[in-house]
């Protein structure tokens, strides 16, 4: 059947009735750990304590999908006990006590309860993400004024205190509670707290503040207008750019830069620091692009504006002032768009040579939310061991095309990644390897080109760019990997809703944000284990797409494979 | 009836694998001699693991002879000055049965966890280590250490279930930071005064497990075990005060140094070499001031990207890219990355050698269980695969053999070391892996 023009709008304009997402129990994450000590206490408290939070599996292409799923070792209890008593001690001490504790005790050597109450009540309110019960109020008092007896110390007693909140699995997990929805009967909705935190986790990485918590407790994040002001609220703030740093950093296996290195003796000029501004360069890029000029997310593949810094420009064949400055790639430059920038080059290569597999990988895997899957157990490395010597990357591949059992995969892969062959493992130019000029023609999906320029606009094109985009938005912002079976039509919609939006993330927060998907959830006895899904599973072999970082370690391992 | 000798009852019950006599075996792996330190306080067992990445060149790494006086080949020629204190395995099979062999993961995961993984997201119940730390791991301060060589935070083979990863230290100085740092309380020190914020810390959990308790009920299956894990761990937690309002015995080779200085990221052999050494002299001492019992070292990961100077191939590509050379029958760039895997494992042993303790050494107390991820990486093979152990677990233990495992499952040393722990198992391992068959070999 075909559709008009205004039929098509009307049928993508209407969210589907049956959105919902799962109720999710979450671990916080480093990040939403210091977030939150620095939003309610300060840099300077956060800054003093390592995040004690076990590092997630990234699970459907985020680590911050994860977080619904790992557990908490009885090692790692310890550790969150351990910096909780050293955050609680800060708070407590001369310097802080004056403009944290917004009350003074009758006695410093006594217990006050009064003003226990009053710092606990407003803290617990911040730290817990919502109001305590007085029975809980109560205990964490009684527990402060015993221990300022037994120590003849008020501000010890309540450091004890606050270190019983720090530790309590209400901090520590993101717990989602629900309730009927009555606008839709036999239908449940997050309740207004658990909205709250959702909301302020997807936009700010970080627990909600004063004024949305006051929104949930007034009700007005149930109503269209209270939420949308809440929301509109929440993407005005500066924190937004934390929140979306978090996100493309997380979408992009940034991690991967908390143990990358170089090796000197081939990329001498490649160090910690310049690794971590390339990461850097990459998240300004981003930010700028996305959320300061508001501009096409597609773009962000061709651009050639972005940010240089000193340790890059040494990289990049350039010269530039101290600081970070914008910068502009010439047309005829080489370097166009995310997939030319030294982040992506030296990520996706190994210590001491690039990788075009590598590359390939993760294009299909961290842009477009495409699976490939892992080497054969069996395959035969005999024409690789025979191309050992080759001149070019180009011809040491080969092997991969000419042996049907690599084939299947490498053909999804190496194309791309030849393309960038330019681009040394460190991310540096180099117009020939080993003396040889370099074929880098190739081809994505059925779209052929010639050089650079063309795969970057292969990719600014892809039908799944946005579509893979929209996917991680999703599954980030409800807090766990979307489900094919559920997510499908809510999916679809959003993505049409970011079209018709022309490709603004900010426009595309605000939707998922509004959504009814977002803040209703469907049945708890949905099976989710069994439909874990990216938007596309691609190759010979069927995989799940859950992966984890510890044994997995999707990308580490195939970053030491034979590629 | 005549009163069986331990020795003799090993000898009798171990071999052949069926164990019909139910006795309690703590008691019957109970040392008959009774090391002891001078004031008469009987000496801990310790277990520890080590592991190393991409197995081995069979042709220079398994020895001619068997048993006793084994020849070193070259690839372990390393091991010459701490053979004595080793024992090395060899034919033992890992099987995979109806599973996939799933690269580089399928080995290391049997051997730590007894299960073919039947995915690569399949990750093991619960590893060995843990098991033990259960027995061991209840009066020290940390149940059970985990360190990596590799600098990174993701290396780990220590699974207290399929969700939860005993995180490692990566980074030498926070490592010290950890052991040493304020919570530290030196064994040796003439005074002892119990902080009353450790007993107000007590009292005030009750209320922390009560909500935890209440939490579970809100949510569903899953999530429950998550928080009812969370709940275990505050009970621990709870263990771990009641320590710390106790005065630590005194533990001669407990000297603590001064904090080291980070090293930079990178898998570059040397560095990877310095990081090894760094965090095996912060763990070891960390068993000598008995903070834990059960210790995991990380030398390199199952797909190990260390490199080579000059070479352009890391470990693990080196395995699959380079043809072995006909003259030499094997790969000597990949041999060269296995070799100083094997100089790594002897610092580790003999690092434990140097520790004294009583009448003997650390070494001497402890049990280390050494294993890898495949027998020859190049072409994924997981029969034949390569383990080591070290140290005599109190003298019950003969070190300095080849044992040829004859294709059977190399699970069997895993059960061997849960069964010297004290671990009340019959058998262990799933399917084709399932033993409760012991290497009586080495048994004294």
């Amino acid at each position: 059947m075909l559709l008009t023009g205004c039929e098509r709008q009307s049928v993508v304009s209407a969210e589907p009735p049956q959105s919902a997402s799962p109720i999710r129990t979450r671990l916080l994450t480093d990040k939403q750990y210091v977030n939150t000590i620095t939003q309610v206490f300060g840099a300077d408290i956060s800054e003093s304590v390592l995040p004690p939070i076990p590092p997630m599996e990234r699970t459907d292409g985020l680590l911050a999908s994860g977080a619904a799923f790992v557990g908490v070792t009885s090692d790692q209890i310890s550790q969150i006990q351990l910096a909780a008593a050293t955050v609680a001690q800060k708070v407590v001490d001369e310097e802080h006590r004056d403009f944290l504790i917004p009350c003074s005790p009758e006695s410093a050597i006594a217990a006050d309860p009064v003003c226990a109450g009053l710092f606990l009540a407003e803290t617990g309110r911040l730290l817990l993400r919502g109001s305590m019960d007085e029975t809980r109020l109560a205990q964490l008092v009684d527990v402060a004024s015993y221990a300022a007896e037994q120590t003849e110390d008020f501000y010890d007693g309540l450091a004890l205190a606050l270190e019983a909140i720090l530790i309590s699995p209400e901090f520590v997990f993101i717990v989602d509670s629900v309730e009927p929805d009555p606008e839709r009967p036999a239908q449940q909705r997050l309740d207004s707290y658990s909205l709250a935190s959702r909301l302020s986790f997807f936009l700010w990485n970080a627990a909600p503040d004063d004024a949305l918590l006051q929104a949930a407790e007034n009700g007005e994040l149930h109503t269209p207008q209270g939420l949308a002001r809440a929301v509109d609220r929440l993407l005005a703030s500066t924190r937004l750019e934390e929140g979306m740093r978090t996100f493309f950093d997380d979408m992009l296996a940034f991690d991967e830069f908390n143990s990358l290195a170089k090796d000197p003796r081939v990329y001498p000029m490649v160090t910690g620091t310049t690794l971590e501004h390339a990461r850097e360069q990459t998240l300004r890029t981003i930010i700028d692009h996305l959320l300061v000029d508001e501009a096409d997310y597609r773009d962000l593949f061709t651009t050639r504006k972005t940010f240089m810094s000193m340790p890059l420009a040494a990289l990049y064949d350039t010269a530039t002032g101290d600081g970070w400055t914008r910068y502009e790639f010439d047309d005829d430059s080489p370097r166009i768009g995310l997939l030319t920038h030294v982040s992506f080059l030296a990520a996706n290569s190994h210590a001491v040579r690039s990788s075009p597999t590598l590359r390939g990988k993760a294009l299909r895997e961290r842009f477009l939310c495409q699976k490939v899957p892992d080497p054969p157990p069996d395959v035969d490395f005999s024409t690789l061991e025979e191309n050992e010597h080759a001149t070019t990357a180009r011809e040491r591949l080969d092997a991969h095309n000419s042996n049907p059992s690599c084939a299947g995969c490498h053909l999804i892969t190496d194309p791309m990644g030849l393309t960038l062959e330019n681009f040394d493992g460190a991310g540096i130019f180099k117009g020939i390897e080993n003396g040889a000029t370099l074929d880098i023609s190739g081809e994505l999906d059925g779209i052929f080109y010639d050089d650079v320029d063309g795969l970057a606009t292969a990719m600014r094109n892809h039908p799944k760019l946005s579509a893979c985009l929209v996917n991680r938005l999703y599954a980030y912002g409800t807090g766990g990997p979307v489900s094919l079976r559920y997510d499908r039509d809510s999916l679809k919609w959003l993505e049409n809703r970011f079209v018709d939006k022309n490709y603004q993330l900010p426009q595309l927060l605000r939707e998922l944000a509004l959504s009814q998907a977002f803040s209703s959830v469907r049945s708890p006895q949905a099976p989710e284990n069994a439909t874990i899904a990216a938007a596309g599973i691609i190759g010979p072999l069927s995989h799940t797409t859950k992966s984890s970082p510890s044994l997995a370690k999707t990308d580490a391992l195939a970053k030491a494979g034979n590629f | 009836m005549r009163k069986l000798s331990r020795r003799r009852f090993l000898k009798g019950a171990l071999n052949g694998g069926v164990v019909t006599v139910a006795l309690p075996l703590l008691d019957i792996f109970l040392n008959d001699n009774g090391t002891a330190f001078a004031d008469g306080m009987p000496i801990p067992t310790r277990f520890g693991t080590w592991s190393w990445g991409l197995g081995m060149s069979k042709s220079i790494f398994v020895p001619k002879k068997t048993g006793p006086d084994f020849d070193l080949p070259e690839e372990i020629a390393a091991l010459a000055s701490v053979k004595k204190h080793i024992n090395l395995y060899t034919n033992f099979h890992v099987f995979q049965d109806d599973a996939p062999n799933l690269c580089h993961h399928s080995g290391w995961v049997v051997l730590r966890s007894g299960i073919a993984p039947l995915t690569r997201e399949n990750r093991p119940g619960e590893t060995i280590d843990v098991a033990v730390a259960r027995q061991l791991g209840n009066a020290t301060r940390f149940r059970s250490l985990s360190a990596t060589a590799t600098g990174d935070v993701r290396d780990s083979f220590s699974y207290e279930n399929g969700n939860s990863v005993n995180t490692p230290e990566w980074s030498p100085l926070r490592f010290y930071q950890r052991l040493f740092g304020d919570d530290f309380q030196n064994p040796n020190a003439s005074t002892f005064t119990p902080d009353p914020a450790v007993m107000i810390r007590k009292s005030a959990l009750s209320a922390v497990q009560e909500e935890a308790r209440k939490l579970e009920k809100s949510v569903g299956a899953d999530d429950r075990a998550r928080l009812d894990q969370y709940f275990t761990g505050l009970r621990d937690l709870e263990r771990r005060f009641d320590l710390q309002l106790k005065k630590p015995d005194p533990r001669e080779a407990c000297i603590v140094t001064q904090a080291p200085q980070d090293l930079p990221v990178g898998l570059d052999a040397g560095l990877l070499s310095t990081r090894h050494r760094m965090m095996t002299d912060l763990m070891l001492m960390a068993v000598a001031c008995d903070q834990t019992r059960v210790f995991n070292m990380f030398y390199a990961s199952a797909f190990s990207a260390t490199t080579k100077p000059g070479y352009d191939k890391p470990h693990h590509t080196a395995t699959h890219e380079e043809a072995v050379d006909p003259e030499l029958g094997y790969q000597p760039n990949t041999s060269w990355y296995t070799r100083r895997a094997m100089e790594e494992w002897a610092y580790y042993v003999q690092a434990l050698a140097d520790f004294k303790e009583g009448d003997g050494t650390l070494l001497d107390n402890a049990f280390i269980y050494a294993t890898t991820d495949q027998s020859f990486a190049k072409i994924h093979a997981i029969d034949g695969i390569p383990m080591f152990s070290a140290g005599t677990a109190g003298g019950r233990i003969k070190t300095g053999l080849h044992i040829d495992g004859g294709g059977t499952p190399g699970c069997r040393l895993g059960y061997t070391a849960q069964q010297l722990m004290g671990l009340d198992i019959q058998s262990w391992g799933d399917k084709s892996n399932n033993t409760s068959s012991a290497i009586s070999e080495i048994l004294v």
